[in-house]
């Protein structure tokens, strides 16, 4: 649908019915190239459809920028336009806090990256007020941690305000590792991408790639072969296997309950050698290309990868229990950082986090990508909202993986195919396509626009993290500040995907 | 408690030599058969221009290299391959230490190590994190991360330099007792062109600070990692 800017607002209004169609993406476009202005784009989830419906708002060129903002009727917009402000210089009237988002002091203000008069490579400095959040008071006092860490993790900056040990509230800047991936694509063939897109993010890696195959193989009239969906699946739910099985271990760091941590890494580290088994590489790295994948699993591998996850799944299981047993353990993790069903919606979280507040959304069961259809799981969900949830949620999530991974190993027995991938031929330009994938940490949906010469025009990268970051900071409040590392580590969410 | 016991008191010794070669798949070092036609595919191809052809043969550039197999892919003449060997550290600024000879050698050191993501795809930082599973068990070469930049005898450094941390990370290299050293850990830090110049990346770790060791790969197995780790322990013995 295409709309006015000042229509935007009350447009979403009607996409999003209510809440029924969740908020799925928000971001922006330079189309002056092609003698247009620039425009905004929101995608909502449509569960019925099996779509992402396409909300577009066109500003003709040199018109102003303003238009009233979303985030004041959905509040999941909140990041998408802040960010749309940095990035374009788009003005959303009535947004409660446009503070930067992107861009940090070093830069000027004025300057966005993503217009098409700025050089990929500008190297322009100045500098801009980045203001933290903050709550004063007699008796109150701020926190601040980061952006360097103590242990070996990525960079955020929190701002915490403290009444004695309870959390006020909390400010999360982040973007530190904002690299300019999306600028950095335009003009590239899709090939030329690839590399650069496998290396979003580490632990993502395999969802990426297979959001941005599926946009880019939707604007193509081949078909991928049958055994390459195969083993893209089977890559999928590997990739969800080492990361929920190190996850378990790792959200035991957070109360240091050392047995759990070491016998969690010691699984990660089988599971990920099984990938550099499959792929060549630790992060199943150089496996899926546009057309299908690169390499064939062959019988060899599939009898290792069956033989190493019983063996996981038996320690596993040991794991599992050795936890419940501990009643210390579960004090802890118990209505620790709750987030309500109906944040979770306004938010429209995905992934393990949504599950475990209650939502039901998993975008291998509401768009049925790929082969997700004829393959037997359970949808896990949690009512709690709590640690102990998104814990159970995980559980439950690497029981339903290993179920899906068997029954994908028979199905590549059975398969005699022997083509691995499709050539894409000419894709079609100026059209624009999006692809989704279920990463670890929730759907993954990558935007893609082809220009008349074939190369990439835009791409938006919208990770499963992006909507879950705010979610974190409401999930904190009221809660003893020790209990912050745990609160973030059941979230597992990536720094290197949102900030791109 | 008694299953926690029993998990803790039955299991085997789970930590094992450091291999720096892994699965067959694996996509280590390249090797050329001497075949080479020197079309100059293999550079063409390169998303990081890590190739150069000298003579007739490709040189390789280990500190770019991302090990995607494009080349090999691009090889019309079929002789470049990858082997499943690790590419070891180069150490830049100490007298060419054989680096394989650091494993071997005596334990008598230490190593204090403080991490600092400069804008890294995390995969880096994943598998600096396995170095310490049971597995690999980092601590028993003498070396430990710590939790704060005055603590630590090497900074290393993982992902290419972004504007948005580029000063912390010359706060943290300040906050250093001396001597000291850093390590460009990856493909990023050490190479610098993974995602091409863009308005929000500096380049590489050495453009910010100065670096005595890089670590090729993308990302460099955790025995890659223990490898250069001890390398540098031993140079930090020789500058004490």
């Amino acid at each position: 649908m295409l709309v006015k800017p000042e229509n935007l607002r009350g447009a979403a209004n009607i996409c999003s019915d209510g809440g029924k169609r969740p908020l799925a993406a928000m971001f922006g476009a330079d189309e002056t190239l092609r003698g247009g202005g620039l425009a905004i784009y929101c995608l909502f989830y449509n569960a019925e459809k099996r779509d992402l419906d396409v909300l577009k708002a066109e500003f003709p060129a040199d018109s102003s920028l303003n238009y009233p903002c979303l985030t004041t009727l959905l509040p999941a917009a909140a990041w998408y336009e802040r960010e749309l402000h940095d990035m374009f210089g788009f003005i959303p009237e009535g947004h409660p806090d446009l503070r930067p988002l992107v861009l940090h002091e070093s830069f000027p203000e004025g300057f966005h990256p993503l217009r098409k008069q700025i050089p990929v490579n500008c190297k322009c400095h100045g500098h801009r007020e980045y203001e933290m959040m903050t709550s004063g008071g007699e008796g109150l006092f701020e926190v601040p941690v980061g952006p360097i860490h103590a242990g070996i993790i990525e960079p955020g900056h929190f701002r915490f305000s403290q009444a004695g040990e309870a959390m006020l509230q909390l400010d999360a800047k982040l973007f530190f590792t904002h690299r300019g991936i999306e600028k950095a694509l335009e003009g590239k063939t899709v090939t030329e991408a690839l590399p650069i897109i496998e290396r979003i993010c580490g632990a993502c890696s395999v969802a990426n790639t297979l959001s941005f195959c599926q946009a880019v193989e939707k604007l193509s009239a081949s078909k991928v072969p049958y055994r390459a969906w195969l083993i893209r699946t089977l890559a999928l739910e590997m990739e969800r296997l080492y990361n929920h099985v190190g996850d378990t271990g790792n959200i035991c760091a957070g109360v240091g309950f050392s047995p759990i941590i070491s016998m969690g890494a010691r699984l990660k580290e089988y599971l990920q050698q099984l990938n550099e088994l499959v792929a060549g590489n630790r992060f199943l790295r150089g496996l899926i290309i546009p057309g299908g994948v690169s390499m064939d699993v062959e019988e060899k591998q599939l009898e290792e990868i069956s033989d190493v996850l019983k063996e996981v799944e038996k320690v596993y299981a040991d794991m599992v229990h050795i936890m419940w047993e501990q009643a210390n353990f579960i004090n802890r993790i118990r209505t620790t950082g709750i987030v309500r069903e109906n944040t979770a919606f306004d938010l429209a979280m995905v992934g393990v986090g949504a599950r475990a507040s209650g939502v039901a959304r998993d975008s291998r069961k509401d768009m049925g990508f790929g082969i997700y259809d004829e393959l037997d799981f359970e949808l896990v969900t949690e009512p709690g909202g709590d640690v102990e949830a998104r814990i159970k949620v995980r559980i439950g999530e690497v029981r339903e993986s290993l179920k899906l991974v068997r029954q994908l190993i028979s199905k590549l027995r059975r398969n005699a195919e022997t083509e691995l991938s499709v050539d894409l031929g000419e894709l079609r330009t100026l059209e624009g396509s999006w692809g989704i994938s279920e990463s670890p940490r929730g759907d993954n949906i990558h935007w893609l626009m082809l220009d008349e010469a074939g190369r990439i025009d835009r791409s938006f990268i919208r990770s499963a993290s992006y909507p879950n970051w705010p979610a974190l900071t409401v999930a904190v409040q009221g809660d003893i500040i020790p209990d912050f590392p745990l609160i973030n580590k059941s979230f597992e969410l990536c720094y290197a995907c949102i900030d791109r | 408690m008694l299953k926690m016991l029993e998990a803790i008191f039955s299991g085997k010794i789970a930590t094992e030599n450091i291999d720096v070669s892994g699965h067959k798949r694996m996509r280590g070092t390249l090797q050329c058969n001497g075949k080479c036609s020197a079309c100059g595919e293999c550079a063409a191809a390169c998303p990081v221009q890590g190739i150069k052809l000298v003579g007739d043969m490709p040189q390789i550039d280990y500190k770019k290299c991302l090990f995607c197999g494009k080349c090999v892919e691009a090889c019309a003449a079929k002789a470049l391959s990858h082997s499943n060997k690790e590419c070891l550290a180069e150490i830049l600024t100490a007298s060419q230490a054989e680096v394989s000879e650091a494993v071997t050698a005596s334990l008598g050191r230490s190593l204090h190590v403080r991490h600092l993501d400069a804008g890294s795809c995390n995969a880096c930082d994943f598998e600096m994190g396995a170095t310490s599973n049971p597995i690999y068990d980092l601590h028993r070469y003498g070396i430990a991360f710590v939790a704060s930049p005055r603590h630590a005898d090497m900074l290393m450094v993982t992902g290419v330099v972004t504007r948005n941390l580029e000063q912390a990370l010359r706060m943290t290299y300040e906050a250093m007792p001396e001597p000291r050293l850093v390590m460009a850990c990856g493909a990023c830090a050490a190479g610098g062109v993974t995602y091409g110049s863009t308005y929000a990346i500096v380049g590489k770790a050495a453009d910010v600070v100065p670096v005595d060791i890089a670590v090729p790969g993308c990302p460099p197995r955790p025995s890659a990692m223990i490898v250069a780790l001890c390398a540098a322990a031993d140079m930090l013995k020789e500058r004490m």
